[in-house]
């Protein structure tokens, strides 16, 4: 990105002044290293998102955005629906409320690594992934209606998960508003053969261990220690997000005109707050949300079903589950006022600082977890909310490494079994139904995750917890 | 001389897909022959198993929308690859024949799962005496 157009405010925030329409600013928190190799197209996309109707304060880019669809991935904005703000199919993305959760396993170093083959293979035959693969559970529609409507609560209610997970979660597990009746009966008919699925693409799971640890006093209240053994899922809201995406995409690039609505991007389709068709997106994305927290709680049960067969008796607790591609209402202070604003964070992660209500009592002291999900052959990074993330990007924070490479470079430069060798000699296993979907996965493909996580750390949006490195992988 | 041929373009986190005919309706079909080829290799692919979508919209480009994003719920919710494509357009109207199988994962090894067309370089046009049909898939 040129640096002409950007105003330094620190070694990690960049100010982009609001003109030639922007009612906003924009800004980008990121070192100088990565706002160079960021795409001209972030630029273009966060000053288009800072055009949109009922901004408040600034658009916003995470240091690992990239170019998306309409927003940036790495983008968060928020608009007051009483100033006619809108909401966006494309700020919230196809994959609908994609995350992570990050499970304590309890088990040392020593008994993985003795049974590192097996647990590969049983977490690999035990967890459907790719495409082509079914799940165990198949929906009819009342019981679909109750799994949109419940999430995880209804998840745990089937007797996949622990009730104990659901404080864990955000929203308690259960995104309330939820309306069923807005999701298609396409995006419904998607859906009920796939939950408890991983999904393809950058989704996976991971065994991974404990490698440095940055903040003791946080991680020991995170339950994370030097040596441990975790497993973190990233996945979503399956065939069921991406079609209620794709339809609304469609409907708000049509009625934008009907709403006054002059559209930069045709990807940044969008309806007012207040609009029979914003509600009507709200409700099913909502929906969508809930089906990725009973699909990730459905994937924790089968994951701890796997882990049981070699370990008897292992017990994975949930240490917690944050979702990147979002549309929220929430309360922030903006000029000393509370506000009731609606958050989009598209491929960014909430991160809450200390003493936020939302949080469970017994992590409100040192803030919510925030989970960056790194590449099968570097690191995941544990980040704890801030104090001062609030104020800085509505307590926002990354949400992963980003590609550097395209698809088609990744098969050009490596080869599935090459890329799956080279890492075994790293002492990582990987199971992946496609060779070629390793090679487009491959690590080099995508960019340095510590860089992105120091620069989160720097601007404080979230703090540095824990590195954690991966054993096994899963890829769908 | 048929020219009719389809290939894949870069996108940073995803890919594009392009189709090149003579016609309209056959750069439809190579679009549609190179959206299959992101997710597995088209020779893999038999096309035992026949079936007929329809769409009508009212332009070439949100047809191309239309068409993809009509291919790509089949595969999901069928677990299909396609392999074969005959499509006829009139105005604003496509009838397509489209056969393949079920997916089998062993044979098929499916790279990745794609979830929706783009509006991204979504664009119908001539050039070069042909019809280009592209759009940005995301997976």
């Amino acid at each position: 990105m040129n640096f002409n157009k950007l105003e330094c405010i620190s070694n990690v925030e960049w100010k982009i002044n609001a003109s030639a329409g922007m009612r906003v600013p924009a800004v980008i928190y990121a070192s100088e290293d990565l706002v160079r190799d960021m795409d001209d197209k972030v630029y273009e996309q966060v000053t288009n998102v800072a055009r949109l109707p009922g901004i408040v304060k600034a658009a916003y880019a995470m240091p690992d955005a990239h170019w998306g669809y309409g927003f940036p991935i790495g983008g968060v904005a928020a608009f007051d629906a009483a100033e006619g703000g809108v909401i966006s199919a494309g700020g919230v993305g196809f994959d609908i409320s994609c995350g992570v959760r990050t499970l304590h396993t309890g088990l040392s170093l020593e008994q993985v690594m003795g049974n590192q083959h097996a647990l590969a293979d049983v977490l690999y035959h035990h967890i459907p992934a790719g495409l082509g693969s079914t799940g165990h559970i198949h929906l009819n529609g009342p019981q679909m209606k109750a799994m949109l409507l419940g999430g995880a609560v209804w998840a745990v209610e089937q007797g996949y998960g622990e009730r104990k997970d659901l404080e864990r979660i955000e929203e308690h597990g259960c995104m309330q508003n939820a309306d069923p009746e807005q999701v298609s009966q396409f995006a419904k008919k998607r859906q009920q053969n796939e939950m408890g699925t991983l999904g393809s693409g950058n989704h996976y799971l991971e065994v991974q261990k404990v490698v440095e640890i940055y903040d003791a006093a946080i991680a020991h209240a995170f339950g994370v220690h030097l040596g441990d053994v975790k497993i973190s899922i990233h996945c979503g809201s399956r065939g069921l997000g991406h079609q209620i995406g794709t339809e609304f995409l469609k409907q708000m690039a049509n009625s934008a005109k009907d709403h006054g609505i002059t559209l930069p991007d045709r990807e940044l389709a969008c309806a007012p707050i207040n609009s029979a068709i914003g509600q009507s997106y709200l409700g099913a994305m909502r929906a969508g949300i809930n089906c990725a927290l009973a699909n990730r709680e459905i994937i924790t049960h089968l994951t701890r079903e796997a882990v049981q067969r070699i370990f008897p008796g292992a017990h994975l607790d949930l240490l917690y589950d944050v979702s990147h591609n979002t549309c929220k209402l929430e309360r922030h202070q903006i000029d000393g006022q509370v506000k009731e604003l609606y958050v989009h964070r598209k491929g960014a992660t909430r991160a809450y600082g200390p003493g936020h209500p939302d949080l469970p009592p017994d992590l409100r002291a040192v803030g919510q977890p925030v989970l960056i999900g790194g590449t099968m052959g570097t690191a995941s990074f544990i980040l704890a909310g801030t104090e001062q993330s609030m104020a800085l990007a509505y307590g926002s924070a990354c949400h992963g490494a980003g590609r550097s490479m395209s698809r088609r470079q990744a098969i050009r430069q490596w080869h599935g079994s090459q890329v799956i060798q080279q890492l075994a000699d790293r002492g990582i296993l990987i199971r992946s139904p496609s060779k070629r979907g390793v090679a487009e996965e491959a690590p080099g493909a995508y960019k340095d995750v510590s860089a992105v996580v120091e620069s989160a750390d720097q601007a404080g949006l979230a703090r540095r917890v824990a590195r954690l490195e991966p054993l096994i992988c899963i890829k769908g | 001389m048929d020219t009719a041929s389809w290939e894949h373009f870069e996108h940073k986190a995803d890919i594009g897909i392009r189709g090149y005919g003579d016609t309209l309706g056959e750069a439809f079909e190579q679009i549609a022959l190179a959206m299959t080829a992101v997710v597995a290799d088209i020779d893999a692919v038999n096309a035992t198993t026949e079936l007929s979508i329809r769409c009508s919209e009212d332009s070439d480009d949100t047809l191309l929308f239309a068409w993809l994003n009509a291919l790509i719920y089949e595969m999901a919710t069928r677990k299909m690859l396609f392999s074969r494509f005959d499509v006829e357009i009139n105005e604003t109207e496509l009838n397509a024949s489209v056969a393949g199988e079920p997916i089998e994962i062993a044979r098929h090894q499916p790279v990745v799962e794609i979830k929706g067309a783009t509006y991204t370089e979504l664009a119908v046009y001539r050039a070069n005496g042909q019809w280009v049909a592209q759009c940005v898939v995301d997976v």
